[in-house]
């Protein structure tokens, strides 16, 4: 049960949700966006945060687009994982996706939720990361387009909300796969969860659960694309080559996640090589 | 715009097992604890407030949700279906016909979300079935028993066409 | 006349309570709501070990709805169930982090919620005990510094001041040292793992009212509504008659809802406004970190052969970790002492089971009491140690496996009445298990297919005088209401209470009425539903009262029909001449009495009671542990099959083999539930489950997302139960207890498969990829990328 009342905003177009973050913001409250709500209602229960206003971005058009325009895959920030993954237009979205928190939260979660998710998991961003997706982010000073990548670490300005991600539509359908380990059972944070595509005989890989942030990082994915080395020894130059805040926690153990990755790494080349 | 404030409690409609009714609430109520305090539903059960374990589960637009990951004002103009709602519901039967009851308190939840399963995937597969159910624990049971009513239903669904 | 009856015991009849549940109509506590009724919160300490310097409710009160803030202070006396080492608010210093420092009382549970966020307590911090091994060094820090003054509120409990030893119990049988000595081979080994939690769907919550007349008003999700009397009396100093318990159905318990904890959190509650009705409810993350979990374990067991490989001496050192408070734990010493053997006869025993104070949340009995962690330390020992002497695993156990005419640890003397066919129960396991000489081999997949076995005993180690009692009141239509105090939980205790019933008075058993919920008022006295002790307790306690209602039935009977009591039979809802079944009359027209054409009456409400107490039980002597501490003793074997992937550290588990041998089977149904329920309960704490604490001791992963349990497809493939059933001259029907044992030998049969398909010891718990890695490692090079 959340301990504190909030208002509770649920407005029909960006401008009025701008107007109500402004003047709300304006008489000194703490107002926080919403779009599956699933983390600010058990973060607020669980007396990690607090809100004094909460506007609903569910009631806005742009946010609730899943459609192709043009050379774009456009989806709105409250598409929920479900839906995404029972459309299936981005198959490593779709993916990934499926292995994030269980089933029933799927129908509630949204991909914007996960993305803008204070824990740093935000498995999502990793297809996005490898797509070259762009998001598109809106506030009081208006509407704004930035890589993807921004998200991963990114807190937004204040008063900002993500609105869209933007997919080019030719990096949807690539050899891809995406893989993840939980410390036991199926449903549960990620101890290193990958998601890998091929474009024009590159692997591009972007990363989770390994450090504070999801990455994507080019030394890695360098030594992983060099053909010079075996299978082996790129995946154990790779790790070697990960940054050195490797996570360390009850999850697992910075060497077990170095393990892990490399198990995963071994399964990524075998699928990827499977496929044309 | 829809609004809903916070210095006194706002009314809002709720439609529950074809039912309408105003009820009374905080911007900040779960539509898990607005069923059970204001409705009376108490099927759905408080169990982890964390969308964790499904023991709140209810059906909003024939799709199965932690109704504790619900605030009630997003309830709104939405169609929710509780245990209340499936008394006649050959999933609830199978339940108690495959012995997948033990302490009770997950079933409600269960049989929610095993009905949504059936009627959304006739022909699931183990895989389906596991990865619908994973959201639902239980602690007594096991689970084999569980997935047998599913499987049961199923092949009588597919059995009477 | 036997037509109409047919024979309930044996037979799979539905439960009584599956049709409610399937509705969601049964109203757990949770469920009832009451307009008006106030609802309390816990602020809980935010140190695992430190002194209050003071407690600042200012903040606190400035909530709107706040009604009472209560402190230790107002109550600063210790309770227990079996040492009073535990204030019920922490008084002067906490000693786990999550320990309640004060009740807040609102209107509102937001606003309760709210206003114990804002207490705050000025914590001096002490020096942090933070684990059992650590707790058990003789210059470790001191948790409670006055353990020699608590009070013993039963025998069998030995606090050595000046440790953190909050019991210390002994067995010695034998002369071990020499036998130990004349050994001709031995094995020594030692075996861990962490607290853990219950987890029962259901989180604990009581309320409590005090009536203007001084009657005190309970409602709890309890399995111990006489101890919730008896504390209340204890410690309140209230008449026991005055304080009343209701028990609605439970939604799970496995041991967890025995301890008494909310109830006089509540009751203090309530005391502060007046004895308004207040509710205090546990949010999941209340129900793991403040509420009692499941014991830690550290074990050292050493055992030694004579030449045919007969086990001659076993020394056994238990370390229990009991958390911050002894509660149950101090029980679970003591039971595991007893028991320390498992099912194998030796004749030389040395045994110190320790109760260990830790700066952790406190453990209380969990299912199985203190089984299934001794049973992970002897099936781990008897596995390795048959290696060692290259002898197969089963005919080990088969060799060494207890028999009527051997003694228990205590020197309790085994009939064949008092304990089940272990034997039996190994060989039809090592069947279905499809066991052969070598139980390791790979699949197709590459896969590694390996089994493991374990053989466990449990007796039922309540109090000496524990009992139960019940009573069946017949109705104007001639059916009958049960009444008695066990607590329907999940296990289907009413359903066989009522199968009981209906075959001694040899009716159908849709006409008895089990009444689902327990009110102290009016059901009798029962001990607690724990220890899998109701079938045998409270069933037996049905059957005297069958027998008495029998009694009155024919003394009615006899009048209305004319005939002498020894005349006549009763059956078939007819009481009718043993000779001549023809001639009888419907129970329906006496039980209430029988009224004669004319007017005239005879008898009247056929009320039949019947109690069960333990009978010729004893305490355990101080220092040999001598005495006859349980009724009988159940024994079972499970088998665990698992598919190891060596590449990726994971494993599935294929198949789950449970054999019981719990005497005479009421309900086969209703026991497979338990058996599949159990070994499910075990192998997912022995995989996956453990509380992970951080250097200031406190939980890491107190919620259901981050305490992961199994989920849908992690459990078995394939269940398989059987029972052995040797009656037990005592039991109803001559059914024993068999709720807890499922859950007895999962961790080591699992363990034991794993550690085949590893070639790699997995004496530690929980055996997650990552343990097992890091064993692995530990026994060879460490994985280095």
């Amino acid at each position: 049960m959340i301990p504190f009342n909030f208002d509770y905003f649920k407005p029909d177009s960006t401008e009025e949700a701008i107007k109500t973050y402004t003047s709300e913001w304006k008489l000194g409250k703490k107002v926080v966006y919403f779009t599956g709500g699933t983390e600010v209602i058990t973060f607020s229960r669980g007396g990690k945060m607090t809100a004094d206003a909460v506007i609903d971005l569910k009631g806005i058009p742009d946010c609730t687009v899943l459609e192709m325009v043009g050379e774009k895959l456009i989806i709105g920030a409250a598409i929920t994982l479900n839906q995404l993954i029972e459309s299936d237009v981005f198959p490593l979205l779709s993916e990934t996706a499926r292995r994030i928190a269980d089933h029933t939260s799927r129908n509630k979660i949204t991909i914007g939720g996960n993305l803008m998710s204070k824990l740093n998991y935000k498995e999502c961003i990793l297809p996005l990361l490898v797509a070259e997706a762009v998001v598109v982010i809106v506030g009081p000073k208006g509407m704004e387009e930035l890589p993807a990548e921004k998200l991963a670490s990114g807190i937004l300005e204040e008063g900002t909300f993500l609105t869209q991600i933007k997919v080019p539509v030719s990096n949807l359908n690539l050899p891809y796969t995406s893989l993840k380990r939980t410390r036991t059972t199926k449903v549960g944070y990620p101890i290193v969860s990958l998601a890998a595509l091929i474009k024009e005989d590159r692997i591009r890989v972007a990363f989770s659960g390994l450090d504070e942030y999801p990455f994507r990082s080019a030394v890695v994915e360098a030594t992983l694309n060099d053909r010079t080395l075996s299978d082996e020894q790129r995946i154990s130059k790779a790790i070697a080559k990960l940054p050195t805040s490797i996570s360390d926690d009850f999850l697992a153990s910075k060497g077990f996640r170095k393990f892990t990755l490399g198990i995963l790494l071994t399964e990524m080349n075998t699928v990827l090589e499977g496929q044309p | 715009m829809i609004m809903s404030n916070t210095s006194k409690y706002t009314v809002i409609p709720l439609l529950v097992n074809g039912q309408s009714h105003d009820v009374m609430v905080r911007s900040a109520d779960t539509l898990l604890h607005t069923l059970r305090e204001q409705i009376g539903l108490t099927g759905a059960k408080h169990a982890c407030g964390n969308g964790d374990c499904g023991a709140c589960t209810v059906l909003v637009d024939g799709k199965p949700m932690h109704s504790c990951l619900m605030l009630a004002v997003e309830a709104v103009s939405e169609e929710i279906t509780t245990i209340e709602g499936l008394k006649h519901s050959e999933m609830r039967q199978a339940f108690v016909e495959q012995w997948a009851i033990q302490c009770g308190y997950c079933t409600p939840g269960f049989i929610l979300n095993c009905h949504a399963l059936v009627k959304e995937h006739p022909d699931a597969d183990d895989e389906k079935i596991e990865e619908w159910l994973q959201s639902n624990l239980c602690r007594c049971t096991g689970y084999y028993e569980i997935k047998q009513a599913v499987k049961f239903v199923l092949e009588m669904n597919k059995k009477n066409g | 006349m036997q037509n109409g009856f047919h024979k309930t015991v044996g037979t799979a009849e539905q439960r009584i309570d599956a049709i409610e549940k399937s509705t969601g109509n049964v109203k757990y506590l949770g469920d009832k709501l009451t307009k008006g009724m106030l609802h309390a919160k816990v602020a809980t300490s935010t140190e695992a070990h430190a002194i209050i310097k003071s407690i600042n409710t200012m903040e606190a009160w400035k909530v709107p709805g706040v009604h009472a803030i209560v402190t230790g202070d107002m109550f600063p006396f210790p309770i227990g169930p079996i040492l009073a080492d535990r204030p019920p608010l922490a008084f002067k210093k906490v000693r786990y982090y999550g320990e309640p420092v004060a009740i807040i009382v609102a209107e509102h549970p937001y606003q309760a919620k709210q206003a114990a966020r804002k207490i705050i307590v000025d914590y001096e911090p002490l020096p942090i005990v933070n684990s059992v091994e650590q707790a058990f060094q003789k210059d470790a820090p001191l948790i409670h510094e006055q353990s020699g003054q608590y009070t013993k509120i039963i025998d069998n409990v030995y606090p050595v001041p000046g440790t953190n030893i909050a019991s210390h119990i002994k067995i010695r049988k034998g002369d071990f040292g020499q036998a130990w000595a004349a050994c001709t081979d031995t094995f020594t080994a030692t075996y861990s793992f962490n607290l853990s939690d219950h987890a029962a769907m259901e989180t604990r919550s009581a309320t409590v009212e005090i009536n203007p007349d001084g009657r005190v008003i309970v409602h709890s999700t309890s399995q111990s509504p006489y101890t919730i009397k008896k504390i209340f009396n204890q410690f309140f100093n209230l008449e026991v008659g005055k304080v009343i318990v209701h028990i609605p159905m439970l939604g799970g318990a496995f041991g967890g809802k025995g301890a008494v904890q909310l109830e006089p959190l509540a009751y203090l509650a309530s005391n502060a406004v007046g004895g308004k009705l207040v509710k205090l409810h546990f949010e999941r993350e209340e129900d793991m970190m403040t509420a009692p979990c499941h014991i830690g374990f550290n074990a050292t067991v050493k055992l030694g052969v004579n030449q045919e490989g007969k086990l001659m001496a076993g020394q056994y050192t238990f370390l229990i970790e009991a958390g911050a408070y002894s509660d149950q734990a101090a029980g679970i010493t003591r039971a595991a002492a007893l028991d320390c053997t498992g099912p194998y006869h030796i004749p030389n025993v040395w045994c110190d089971s320790y109760c260990m104070y830790t700066n952790h949340p406190y453990a209380t009995s969990f299912r199985g009491y203190g089984h299934p962690e001794l049973t992970f330390a002897i099936e781990r020992t008897m596995d390795q140690f048959a290696n060692k002497l290259k002898m197969d695993p089963i005919e080990f156990r088969l060799l060494n496996a207890i028999k009527p005419g051997h003694t228990t640890p205590t020197q309790s003397v085994l009939t064949v009445n008092n304990i089940g066919d272990a034997a039996k129960c190994i060989t039809r396991a090592k069947e279905l298990i499809e066991w052969t000489s070598d139980p390791v081999s790979t699949t197709k997949d590459g896969l590694i297919r390996a089994k493991g076995v374990a053989l466990f005993w449990k007796t039922s180690t309540t109090s000496t005088n524990a009992q139960a009692g019940a009573i069946l009141l017949f109705e104007p239509d001639g059916s009958v209401k049960l009444s008695c105090a066990a607590v329907e939980l999940g296990q289907g205790t009413k359903t066989i209470l009522a199968q009981i019933a209906a075959e001694r008075l040899k009716m159908d058993v849709s006409e008895i009425h089990v009444t689902m919920e327990v009110n102290t008022q009016y059901t009798p006295h029962q001990w607690r539903t724990v220890a899998s002790s109701t079938t045998f307790l409270a069933g037996n306690a049905v059957l005297a009262a069958a027998d008495d209602a029998i009694r009155q039935l024919k003394k009615i009977g006899a009048v209305a029909l004319q005939c002498s009591e020894e005349d006549l039979e009763v059956g078939n809802s007819r009481v009718y001449i043993k000779s001549d079944p023809m001639k009888g009359i419907a129970i329906k027209t006496i039980a209430l009495g029988y009224k004669f054409p004319d007017g005239h009456t005879v008898g009247g409400q056929v009320i039949g009671t019947g109690v069960k107490m333990q009978r010729q039980l004893t305490t355990m002597d101080k220092e040999t542990g001598f005495g006859d501490p349980g009724p009988w003793w159940s024994v079972g074997a499970q088998g665990v099959e698992i598919e190891w992937d060596e590449r990726n550290f994971t494993y599935k588990i294929i198949k789950a083999v449970t054999v019981m041998d719990g005497g005479t089977i009421i309900n086969p149904m209703t026991a497979t539930q338990q058996m599949r329920g159990g070994i499910f309960l075990g192998l997912s704490i022995a995989s996956g489950e453990s509380f992970e604490f951080n250097e200031q001791g406190v939980i890491q992963n107190p919620d259901l997302r981050t305490y992961q349990m199994m989920r849908m497809g992690d459990q078995p493939s394939e269940y398989i139960v059987e029972f052995i059933e040797t009656p037990s001259e005592d039991g109803p029907f001559g059914a024993r207890g068999i709720g807890e044992y499922g859950v007895i030998g999962a961790a080591a049969a699992l363990a034991n498969s794993l550690s085949s398909a590893t070639n790699v010891e997995m004496n530690k718990l929980p055996l997650t990829p990552e343990m097992i890695w890091r064993m692995k490692g530990e026994a060879y090079d460490s994985v280095q990328f």
